[in-house]
């Protein structure tokens, strides 16, 4: 890849650095092309692109169902998110009405995801900027919340486990014992954190009044999730466009105003302990018994049941694995908050059953282009520091 | 339900009061509201919706594009618009010829258009006008083709 930079500062002074692909702190394969006067960031421009996959490419090759697997890959560290979102889309361009049960086991599920997520953000921004110890303890709870994945949907990390229509299996036995036993647990771990960093000086001299946005910048920006709340805006998709039952949960939206590294890091720690609440109202919620998944023919699997021993049911099984279904033709939007921000799947159908044009609109992808506002004028220390705050995944910038 | 009927209504209407001639069709499907606009008014549109102070339509989501190939019209750019304080979404829709593939950027409107534009260059080749770095973001430099595009293959040789 060949790309120049147009020097602003005079020649003499201007010295231009090449930051990442291969560097630890940029969460991947990111680079940046900075363009330094002494230690100061004259221009930062963002280089992506070195993880595309074509995802949007192949799921225009894959049925519908097949296309969940795809999703998972785009966000690693929210895979459930982004099965939830794929979904919902596809629900919508069909007209599927998902059981109460399943939407509330699906907002559990995202929520710890948004922990988990939060979880490896904490962790390796602090590393990042020099606490070690955070990053360990966030991993070991991390860990115990991936086990709950592994336990109900068979993955720890490509889970794929929420389907068109519902989820893929009825969660196992015990299964919302060990979630009650992390969720009881985390609140301690939570204030942990907090002990070794909120009123850390280092931590503070480190993030305070580094990388600040203003409300107005970060809309212009496109900016969401805490990116954006961190500068003021309570905008979280939760509440203005409530999907899958969130609007029976009760949780606030956390807003901070300062919109520098730490507003985002009190914004992201105050979330987890939101998504803790949500975890606990769903597992009151979630009845013992009840279908996982939609009634729906055709397009929804038989169980094994009917399969073995209905004619309706073996052909249905049948033609769902072969040939897919169709929904009708025509397109829809839908977005989530995922733990980056606004995630939307713009899906078009044009009657076939494969998705004509499958669009991630991914929260990394926009929240990437505010990186040189954040690092522009300010020391090349904090580049790290306001490539950690922005917590974006390649996966999810270059699809 | 019903004020928010009206309410979405009343986006077309400011609109088509605005500009009769810029609004070519609107569809209301799924519960989204879908306005086609003619090429040469998007940007005109593009203002009117962010500045409007009854709209505020101050937040772009996304871009994005579709190839109808071998239809004609071949190429439909989607813009999704969010107004923050109206909490309401929108989707406008350019139609463009398969041989001059070329509308007005958005970008000096919305600053965030800027790499979702690159983005739809890149993958579909559309040309943004007055875009202030147009190249390709995700696939190299020297690559040929458009992969998103109908006749670009998912496997093989091109």
């Amino acid at each position: 890849m060949t790309t120049t930079v147009e020097t602003t500062a005079g020649a003499s002074k201007a010295m231009v650095l090449n930051m990442g692909p291969q560097h630890p702190s940029t969460h991947g394969v990111l680079r940046v092309i900075l363009e330094l006067d002494g230690e100061i960031v004259v221009k930062a421009l963002p280089e992506i692109g070195y993880l595309h996959t074509g995802i949007e490419k192949s799921c225009e090759s894959k049925t519908y169902s097949q296309a969940i697997t795809l999703t998972d890959r785009i966000d690693y560290l929210a895979p459930l998110s982004n099965n939830l979102c794929y979904c919902l889309a596809a629900e919508r361009l069909i007209g599927l009405e998902v059981p109460k049960r399943a939407q509330y086991i699906r907002v559990l599920l995202t929520e710890l995801t948004r922990i988990t997520s939060h979880l490896v953000w904490l962790g390796t921004h602090a590393i990042d900027l020099g606490a070690m110890s955070v990053f360990l303890y966030s991993f070991r709870e991390r860990e115990e919340i991936m086990k709950i994945f592994e336990y109900v949907s068979g993955q720890r990390m490509m889970t794929s486990y929420f389907r068109i229509g519902g989820l893929a299996l009825e969660p196992p036995p015990g299964w919302l014992d060990r979630v009650r036993r992390v969720v009881e647990s985390l609140p301690g771990h939570l204030d942990e954190y907090e002990d070794l960093l909120t009123e850390n000086r280092i931590w503070i001299a480190r993030t305070q009044g580094v990388g600040i946005i203003s409300a107005a910048d970060a809309i212009a920006m496109g900016a969401s999730g805490p990116l954006l709340r961190g500068s003021g805006v309570a905008y979280d998709i939760r509440r203005v466009f409530p999907y899958s039952s969130y609007d029976e949960f009760d949780f606030n939206v956390q807003t901070q105003t300062a919109g520098d590294c730490y507003a985002r890091y009190l914004v992201r720690l105050a979330e987890m302990r939101e998504s803790i609440k949500i975890v606990r109202q769903a597992m009151e919620k979630i009845p013992p018994q009840g279908p996982f998944r939609a009634e729906a023919p055709g397009i929804i699997p038989p169980s094994r049941e009917e399969m073995k021993t209905s004619i309706e049911g073996l052909i249905y099984h049948f033609k769902i694995f072969t040939e897919g279904f169709a929904p009708p033709p025509g397109e829809v939007y839908q977005a989530i908050e995922s733990p980056r921000g606004e995630l939307g799947v713009f899906m078009v159908s044009d009657g076939s059953a494969k998705p004509y044009r499958v669009k991630f609109r991914t929260p990394s992808f926009v929240n990437l282009q505010s990186l040189p506002r954040l690092c522009e004028g300010r020391l090349i220390a904090d580049v790290v520091a306001c490539i950690g705050t922005t917590d974006i995944v390649l996966g999810e910038v270059d699809r | 339900m019903e004020s928010q009927e009206l309410d979405k209504d009343s986006v077309v209407r400011k609109l088509r009061s605005w500009d009769a001639q810029a609004v070519s069709e609107v569809i209301e499907s799924r519960g989204e509201t879908t306005v086609f606009i003619r090429r040469e008014y998007i940007r005109r549109v593009a203002e009117f919706l962010a500045t409007e102070p009854s709209l505020g339509f101050t937040f772009l989501s996304d871009i994005t594009s579709v190839d109808r190939f071998p239809l004609e019209p071949r190429f439909e750019v989607i813009y999704h618009l969010l107004s923050l304080e109206r909490r309401e979404r929108l989707r406008l829709k350019v139609r463009l010829p398969g041989n001059e593939p070329v509308i007005a950027s958005l970008t000096p409107v919305w600053p965030t258009a800027n790499w979702h534009e690159r983005e739809s260059f890149d993958l579909m080749g559309i040309r943004f006008e007055g875009h202030p770095d147009l190249r390709r973001i995700l696939m190299p430099d020297d690559w040929e083709g458009n992969p998103l595009r109908k006749d670009y293959p998912v496997e093989g040789f091109r």
